[in-house]
């Protein structure tokens, strides 16, 4: 199978990434290769197989769902860490018109 | 003596006789980096002065009284394990200044125990790889021979054991990423069972197999430093209520008569270097030596491993990497056109420029393998034969005590040697990928050279059974002493 340019414009807009043409042109024929590579997976029988969902066995892990205060310090840093902020909110872009 | 070179059973036993403070253990590795990193390159981040401080923490507590087996051991931390005040990186450029407001959880329990964070060390970008050659900070060396690969994608860890910049270091495995540095460095590394030790603060990547774990000298020390990062965490619900893996276990000698090891046919049959195979068959002998059994197995599904994998961990990157979005933290750029910076604009182009080319093909294959349409064919279908893959090794798990592989099917290869073609780095996982879809913990130890460069064997155990590896893994080691060869750096 190859992947259209189209296709990967595509998936690189569902995936939030602005690429190059250059990248748009490579990502486009390994995405390919590795795709025919997973194809084999096709051969294998897995009537009536369940899916994985997890390996351990643990079933429903329940927690109160309760308020955690976090550590005034731990507070700072995480808000220091965003680019951009206006006292102890993050500033985000208009996202209603 | 060089008191970097120490195990962590040396220096503590050293420790406790006052022979030496954790200051001096500190200054030595540290010492040891500054020597010899500019070469390896195996260190992003070296936080000299809260290490020093960090050490003389430790000598007071020793001093007061307080005993434990890693009051004041220096280790390095893989940088995408979260350290609360110094940066955290996962090797990309999208978290070039990031600072972590909290610890791991594996963090903050060897902060307890007393352990001395030396720095953090080099990865594949969010541990994407198997050479750390997708570093966005440059790739690492392999102190065994600088123009090859140290594995990955903790190859900074295993570099920095290998070379005695530390006593220990902590690595992330998601499909081999400690044990196939580890084998190529010449050192010991254990994937421990998933939900073993909690996953909380390591920077995601493929959430259902990726489990911290130990790159350590010796399997004993292995043992140490998993019971001290083991253990149920409310902040990861898949963390497992177990006993707690008896670092004594680690010392036991003797005992492997009448113990069934299981050689997997598939895991034996071509691909696999001569030298390489050479070497292990020599470990099987002397196993026998020692009293083990081994019986042929049969694991059929296991040339879908890889595959499987392709799909389930990019899948699960473009999930877990969704959220770099130029907003909370990291990288953020806008059009310098005030009208075009609109929110989309800050997520693609934070993200274009943010990650590197591994992480945005990784992004691209999962964001395709789960959209509309091809979610049953490929995720689904991956999900499935992991079942498969699952249920068959913990059959075959019923019948043996363990299993022995390889761990990679050749030695260390050369910088750039494989970084153009990204299915043929991929292939680089094939002994791996299995005990990580299971879930089943695994360990690499030295076992011998070809080309005089190091070759691992892999041991996969049963579910939370680590002891049996650090059991039949101690005594090999006891018996051979591979484990005792050093690079030269």
């Amino acid at each position: 199978m190859q992947l259209s340019k189209e296709e990967i414009q595509h998936i690189a807009k569902l995936a939030r990434l602005e690429l190059t043409e250059a990248e748009l042109k490579k990502y486009g024929g390994q995405l390919s290769a590795v795709l025919n590579y997973i194809d084999q997976l096709k051969e294998v029988d897995v009537k009536g197989i369940e899916p994985t969902a997890q390996v351990t066995g643990l079933e429903n892990v329940l927690r109160e769902d309760a308020v955690r205060d976090w550590d005034e310090k731990e507070i700072e840093q995480a808000l220091k860490d965003a680019p951009e902020r206006e006292e102890r909110f993050i500033k985000v872009k208009r996202i209603i018109e | 003596m060089k008191l970097n070179t120490l195990t962590i059973k040396q220096a503590g036993e050293m420790l406790a006789k006052k022979e030496i403070t954790s200051v001096d253990l500190t200054k030595a590795c540290l010492k040891q980096i500054k020597e010899t990193d500019g070469k390896i390159k195996a260190c992003l981040t070296v936080c000299e002065k809260e290490a020093l401080n960090e050490a003389k923490k430790a000598d007071e507590r020793r001093a007061s009284g307080e005993k434990g087996d890693l009051l004041g051991i220096p280790y390095l931390a893989k940088d995408n394990i979260l350290t609360s005040g110094v940066r955290t990186t996962a090797a990309s450029k999208i978290l070039k200044n990031y600072i972590a407001p909290y610890d791991a959880t594996i963090i903050k329990k060897l902060r307890q125990a007393g352990a001395v964070l030396l720095g953090k060390t080099n990865l594949d970008e969010f541990a994407h790889g198997a050479s750390t050659e997708n570093s966005a900070y440059g790739a690492t060396h392999n102190p065994w021979d600088l123009t090859r690969v140290p594995g990955g994608s903790s190859g900074g860890s295993a570099a920095a054991v290998a070379s005695d910049m530390c006593l220990f270091a902590l690595g992330t495995d998601t499909g081999g990423s400690i044990r196939c540095p580890a084998s190529f460095c010449g050192i010991t590394g254990l994937k421990p069972t998933y939900g073993r030790s909690s996953r909380f603060g390591l920077i995601a990547m493929t959430s259902s197999t990726d489990v911290p774990g130990p790159l350590t000298k010796t399997v004993a020390d292995a043992a140490v430093v998993l019971s001290a990062i083991a253990g149920v965490d409310k902040n990861d619900a898949t963390t497992v209520n177990k006993p707690h893996p008896n670092p004594l276990l680690g010392k036991e000698r003797g005992g492997l008569e009448g113990l069934t090891i299981g050689l997997p046919k598939e895991y034996f049959v071509g691909g696999t270097d001569k030298g390489v195979a050479d070497v292990i068959n020599q470990a099987i002998e002397e196993l026998k030596k020692l009293g083990v059994k081994f019986k042929q197995v049969n694991l059929p599904h296991t040339k879908y491993g890889v595959p499987v994998y392709y799909i389930i961990t990019p899948s699960e990157v473009s999930s877990n990497l969704a959220r770099f979005d130029g907003i909370k933290y990291g990288l953020s750029i806008q059009d310098t056109d005030r009208a075009k910076a609109d929110l989309m604009d800050i997520y693609t182009k934070s993200r274009g420029k943010g990650f590197g080319p591994e992480a945005k093909r990784r992004i691209m294959l999962g964001t395709y393998a789960l959209s509309a349409g091809y979610f049953d064919a490929y995720y689904l279908q991956a999900q499935k034969v992991r079942t498969k893959i699952k249920q068959e090794m913990d059959k075959v798990l019923e019948t043996v005590d363990c299993l022995l592989t390889p761990t990679a099917p050749h030695i260390a290869f050369k910088i750039g040697e494989q970084s153009s073609d990204p299915l043929k780095m991929y292939l680089e996982d094939i002994f791996v990928t299995g005990a990580s879809l299971a879930g089943l913990p695994a360990i690499t130890i030295p076992c011998g050279f070809d080309q005089g460069l190091p070759v691992g064997l892999q041991l996969i155990g049963k579910r939370f059974a680590e002891a049996m590896l650090f059991k039949i893994g101690h005594n090999y080691e006891q018996a051979t002493e591979w484990h005792l060869k050093r690079a030269k750096v």
